[in-house]
């Protein structure tokens, strides 16, 4: 399973007043079981690209490849683009209708017209992959549930169609710090675990760093940077003045590196920020 | 579709219509309306649309975003100008079977649809110059001396200003929604009547929780505001008449006197 996004390009209400490009010659590719982080300004085509990616968007021109196949042809059947492509919208509990968590987190499976059996297994599977408890949830309404285990049950919503791509936009805005932790450590797993590609866009860049194998910067529509998080992020100045930026570990190691002349460190997350802290107050000086 | 209706539009500008009192524009378009009915002959009909034309050229909205405004009612254009057609009485000009055009029925038609037509165009222009907060800021004002006898002018205005506002943003929520809906694999378009109807009900109930979210979100916003309805309220923008409504008066007079005068040209 790969993607392939070539010249991908966007224009609202073409030929109206309100005209705007939201995306401009977009070119990238995402390897087998990687994960890919993505960040942008607001209104940089973050949510624009992520919709082109399953189809919910057709192009102004450009194609989108999904396993070697060009979906933006109009031959490929909606249904079979979206069982490959689960994608989770910005809030996704907002979207939550039925009754019972067990017929919504069915309601995908169900369009995709699954028996009964599979609908069942798949929804027992993606309830215990989000890290909830089938019997303690099945029958409980989704509107009478705490933010973070709402959200828990709309992702597990899109994990039942059992797709091989997996996109979440913003999955952890609006939470407090221990749930933001909990979604994070769950999309890791259910990434590990089901061996997809994951694809998500987040303002948190320590998230960013930590999670991806590969960084895409949008800015203005474009492709702005692209590359490993060490790669991207070594762009402090750049990312700055497109109103992005580093993680905090790196922000406080670029500060320390400026200003103590034998100390050197890249480090992205906290931890490398200490080892390399450590490692320079334990070793030979001046 | 739905944005192709113009009816209930702004298009930003500032003319002198546009920046006439929106209680002035509300008066003229009752009046025009109404005079609408009082013509019974065309030559009333040449002089409301050449004064409709003016006041367009005036406000410079341009002719094309009005004619899309009326595409969208076509239909019920046609609709009065075939039933009208068909069904007057009178010298009977054309006969198929049971269907005959009469030349009363022809005269009748094309009567009905220039005033369709004119009623139209000559209330969208009202809105199509006019932002929906100074209409319903005008309207409040038109309506306050009411408030003497129990009507609730100002959170009248007020609803209609919060409906106007949520519009889009309930369109916005709505799209929102279904996207998410089919990328659940959920499909609208297929199906008879009663599926159709059914696969509604994850676009509806999500919408219903949101709009409910919004109300709440809106009625403590407003409450942190320290609002507490109309009695003793101020406004930033206090409307007032100046010399350009008095201008549309008067011209509002000489165009009544003349379409009473219309009543009495003989054909």
């Amino acid at each position: 399973m790969s993607i392939s996004v070539r010249n991908l390009r966007y224009v609202y209400n073409p030929g109206m007043p309100g005209e705007t490009v939201a995306l401009d010659d977009v070119s990238f590719d995402v390897a087998d079981g990687s994960i890919l982080g993505i960040i942008g300004h607001t209104g940089s085509g973050k949510s624009t690209l992520l919709q082109h990616l399953n189809g919910l968007i057709a192009p102004t021109s450009g194609d989108v490849y999904i396993d070697g196949q060009c979906i933006t042809d109009g031959s490929t059947k909606m249904v079979d683009i979206r069982r490959k492509v689960g994608l989770v919208f910005q809030y996704p509990e907002y979207q939550l209708f039925e009754e019972t968590v067990q017929k919504d987190i069915g309601f995908g499976p169900k369009n995709l017209g699954l028996d009964e059996a599979e609908i069942d297994a798949r929804v027992r599977e993606s309830i215990r992959l989000v890290g909830l408890e089938y019997d303690d949830v099945k029958d409980r309404s989704p509107f009478e549930m705490s933010g973070g285990m709402k959200r828990r049950v709309a992702i597990a919503g899109v994990i039942a169609m059992n797709p091989k791509i997996l996109i979440l936009d913003e999955p952890t805005a609006g939470l407090d710090p221990s749930a933001h932790r909990d979604i994070l450590a769950m999309v890791k797993r259910i990434h590990d675990e089901m061996g997809i590609i994951l694809i998500f866009v987040s303002h948190n860049m320590a998230d960013i760093a930590e999670m991806s194998d590969k960084v895409l910067v949008m800015s203005g529509g474009k492709v702005a940077l692209e590359g490993t998080p060490a790669e991207v992020f070594s762009h402090g100045k750049m990312l700055a003045d497109m109103g992005l930026g580093v993680p905090p570990a790196r922000e406080i190691v670029e500060i320390i590196n400026s200003r103590v002349p034998d100390f050197r460190s890249e480090a992205l997350s906290i931890d490398e920020a200490a080892e390399d802290i450590k490692r320079y107050l334990e070793g030979p000086r001046g | 579709m739905i944005r192709d209706i113009t009816l209930g539009q702004y298009y930003p500008g500032d003319s002198w219509v546009h920046r006439l009192d929106a209680r002035t524009k509300i008066i003229a378009t009752l009046l025009y309306l109404i005079e609408l009915f009082v013509v019974n002959n065309f030559y009333g009909f040449i002089i409301a649309a050449v004064a409709l034309f003016v006041v367009i050229g005036i406000s410079k909205v341009p002719l094309k975003f009005i004619f899309r405004g009326l595409s969208a009612v076509f239909l019920i254009i046609a609709f009065t100008f075939l039933l009208n057609m068909f069904m007057v009485d009178g010298t009977v000009l054309w006969q198929w079977k049971f269907l005959k055009i009469t030349q009363e029925g022809l005269s009748r038609a094309f009567f009905m649809a220039i005033r369709l037509v004119l009623i139209i165009i000559g209330s969208s222009i009202m809105t199509l110059t006019t932002k929906p907060v100074e209409l319903t800021d005008g309207l409040e004002k038109l309506l306050s001396p009411f408030s003497k006898i129990g009507l609730p002018s100002h959170e009248i205005a007020l609803m209609m200003t919060i409906a106007l506002r949520f519009i889009p943003t309930l369109m916005e929520e709505t799209d929102k929604i279904i996207k998410a809906q089919q990328a659940r694999g959920a499909d609208f378009e297929s199906g008879n009547l009663f599926q159709r109807a059914k696969s509604l009900i994850p676009i509806l109930v999500p919408l219903f929780v949101s709009s409910f979210r919004i109300a709440q979100d809106l009625a403590l916003a407003m409450e942190a505001r320290c609002y507490h309805g109309g009695k003793g309220r101020t406004r930033m923008n206090e409307i007032r008449f100046d010399r350009g409504d008095a201008v549309a008066a008067v011209m509002m007079v000489l165009f009544l006197a003349a379409i009473i005068a219309s009543r009495f040209i003989k054909l």
